[in-house]
């Protein structure tokens, strides 16, 4: 029997097909977040105070220089990228009044650490605000084995509320 | 517009008759004049203003070559951040001091684990992982003063079939147990590894084979193995060990190969509860040696709420022979209960009870664990730990002193 399910298994991979992981379109998101009709992208550039605090939220340099984003009224959208262990992982986070409205994984290319892209995870950081130390005022209840993946949700929470303060979308700077 | 309004007339004037005390010996600027000075500024005024637009621009472009010159390097084939082929790492320098029930001092520094990890991308469905490890510092072939070894413990290609499936080919990590496939040293608590999963659950246990894995939006994952198997001895001092089977992939005998499943549920933050199932027609890969049929049942839940954290797990094999049951081997298992509660973000104290049954004397006993982990960085930990273990029947093989460990991860 062995060798019966060891033939199977070795047919099985060839019908490897599709990419993994691009769960959404950052495009597709932004016109969900603003229902279909969203507002001209804005960047922000990091530098300065910026470029420190966002270096030291994600623990390292950010990788690009300026950050694009959306905003309307009191909402700001921010398409971010930080690596779990070894591959990105992109993440929409809509920010509303100074507290995240929605996390989601757009693309998780990541071999460990799936369950992060699934809404029992991301719906945790629903309603989360940034304190003065730059943490978030919510524990995230982790997922075994998924540890550098809940890690980098966790900082792109924590950089995407800080810079939502850095807009004109922010109307309650601290 | 011809002149200024008379608003900023008027505050002209002003300024020009304060500046006139102070300069009485100056005539007054006629407005003509002062016309003549408004129209060059603000003539300067619209030259910086073109300037600036100028600038940003320029900064603009520049932003936008540097974007692109990084993400034309994520597609290179240079190693780190951004490439094709990552390298990453792990490893752990141990100080243990202990002292046997016989009186014997075991006082030692070893370079346990010093791993490099290798990926490659060849595109965004077909990627390689491996992982290089050297054991206690290195090998010599005489074993002096280099007792360690080289292992490769990973070396698959993964093919993804789609959002949910994916398979791999080579030599991977069994799904079985909590540490077996995750044992970075800043993710776990204790300098030494749980012994459950050292003489029950062998790991690191791997083996050379395919693989089959999904992950479903409802929290389920599923993994099904078929591999290389164990070939445990069955004379000798280690006769019917489960951990001396491994056969690392070294021209391993493939007569009976083995097979490994494993459901997971994690669709609640903070839950794992998994169970693994390992069969083997033959453990011993050798007909009527006295060690035949193997099948190991593993079962773990790890809760997390907070700071707190709890983790259980039970391991057990059956195993069919005449010879392993003389041996009183045909059932080894396990068990261990772990608590830990994080009083910083960078400190943690734990205590875990083990008791191990395995085939050996020196393998039979209960283990009293407590310490703590310190990190001062993500991925750096400082860990420091008592150990108090109770041999079943030989109190010469009691156990007790601490460990000090440092690990790191990248």
């Amino acid at each position: 029997m062995t060798r019966l399910v060891s033939l199977l298994l070795i047919l099985f991979i060839p019908v490897a097909s599709s990419a993994r992981g691009v769960y959404q379109e950052p495009s597709a998101f932004i016109n969900e977040v603003f229902s279909d009709e969203p507002p001209s992208v804005k960047k922000l550039w990091l530098t300065g105070d910026r470029k420190k605090i966002a270096t030291e939220i994600l623990g390292h340099r950010p990788n690009s220089l300026r950050t694009r984003y959306w905003g309307k009224a009191n909402r700001t959208a921010w398409i971010l990228e930080e690596i779990g262990k070894e591959k990105p992982i992109t993440v929409g986070i809509v920010v509303n009044n100074n507290r995240i409205e929605r996390v989601k994984v757009l693309i998780f290319l990541e071999s460990r650490g799936w369950e992060v892209r699934h809404d029992f995870f991301t719906k945790q950081f629903k309603d989360i605000q940034l304190q003065e130390n730059k943490q978030l005022n919510k524990h995230i209840d982790g997922i075994s084995g998924a540890t550098l993946s809940v890690r980098a949700l966790k900082k792109l929470s924590r950089l995407a509320l800080y810079l939502h303060m850095q807009t004109a979308f922010s109307h309650d700077t601290p | 517009m011809k002149y200024p309004n008379l608003f900023t007339q008027g505050v002209l004037l002003s300024a020009l008759a304060a500046s006139g005390l102070a300069h009485a010996a100056k005539p007054a600027p006629t407005l003509e004049e002062l016309w003549t000075v408004i129209q060059k500024q603000q003539k300067q005024i619209e030259q910086l203003k073109a300037k600036a637009t100028a600038t940003e621009e320029k900064v603009e472009a520049t932003g936008e070559i540097l974007e692109q010159q990084v993400a034309s390097n994520s597609s290179g084939n240079g190693f780190g951040i951004g490439s094709k082929t990552k390298i990453g790492g792990y490893g752990e320098l141990h100080y243990n001091n202990l002292e046997t029930g016989a009186g014997e001092d075991i006082k030692e520094i070893d370079l346990h684990r010093f791993v490099l990890f290798f990926g490659h991308e060849f595109n965004d469905r077909i990627r390689f992982v491996s992982e290089f490890e050297i054991e206690h510092g290195g090998v010599e072939a005489d074993g002096s003063p280099l007792d360690g070894e080289v292992e490769v413990e990973q070396a698959y290609v993964e093919f993804d079939i789609n959002d949910e499936l994916s398979a791999k080919g080579g030599v991977f990590l069994l799904p079985i147990g909590i540490m077996n496939e995750t044992h970075e040293p800043p993710t776990f608590y204790g300098v030494e590894r749980n012994p459950v999963e050292n003489i029950i659950i062998p790991a690191t246990w791997w083996a050379g084979g395919a693989s089959i894995s999904g992950n479903f939006a409802n929290g389920i994952s599923a993994d099904f193995a078929v591999h290389s198997g164990l070939k445990i001895p069955t004379t000798g001092g280690s006769a019917y060990r489960i951990r001396s089977g491994r056969q690392k992939i070294s021209n391993a005998d493939a007569n009976d190969l083995a097979m490994t499943g494993r459901i997971k549920y994690t669709g609640v933050p903070g839950l794992e509860l998994a169970g693994s199932v390992h069969y083997q027609n033959d453990i011993s890969q050798v007909s009527g040696d006295g060690a035949d049929e193997a099948t190991l049942l593993e079962a773990h839940a790890i809760w997390n709420r907070g700071p707190f954290t709890a983790k259980a797990l039970y391991a057990s094999w059956d195993i069919d022979g005449n010879g392993i049951a003389a041996a009183n081997g045909d059932k080894q298992d396990g068990y261990y209960v772990e608590g830990s509660y994080k009083l910083r973000s960078d400190f943690g104290i734990f205590v875990r009870y083990n008791d191990v049954d395995g085939v050996r004397t020196s393998d039979e006993f209960e283990q009293f664990d407590v310490g703590f982990n310190w990190w001062p960085h993500e991925d750096v930990v400082v860990k420091v730990d008592y150990v108090d273990r109770e041999n079943d029947t030989d109190s010469d093989r009691d156990l007790d002193g601490f460990n000090v460990g440092i690990g790191y991860q990248f």
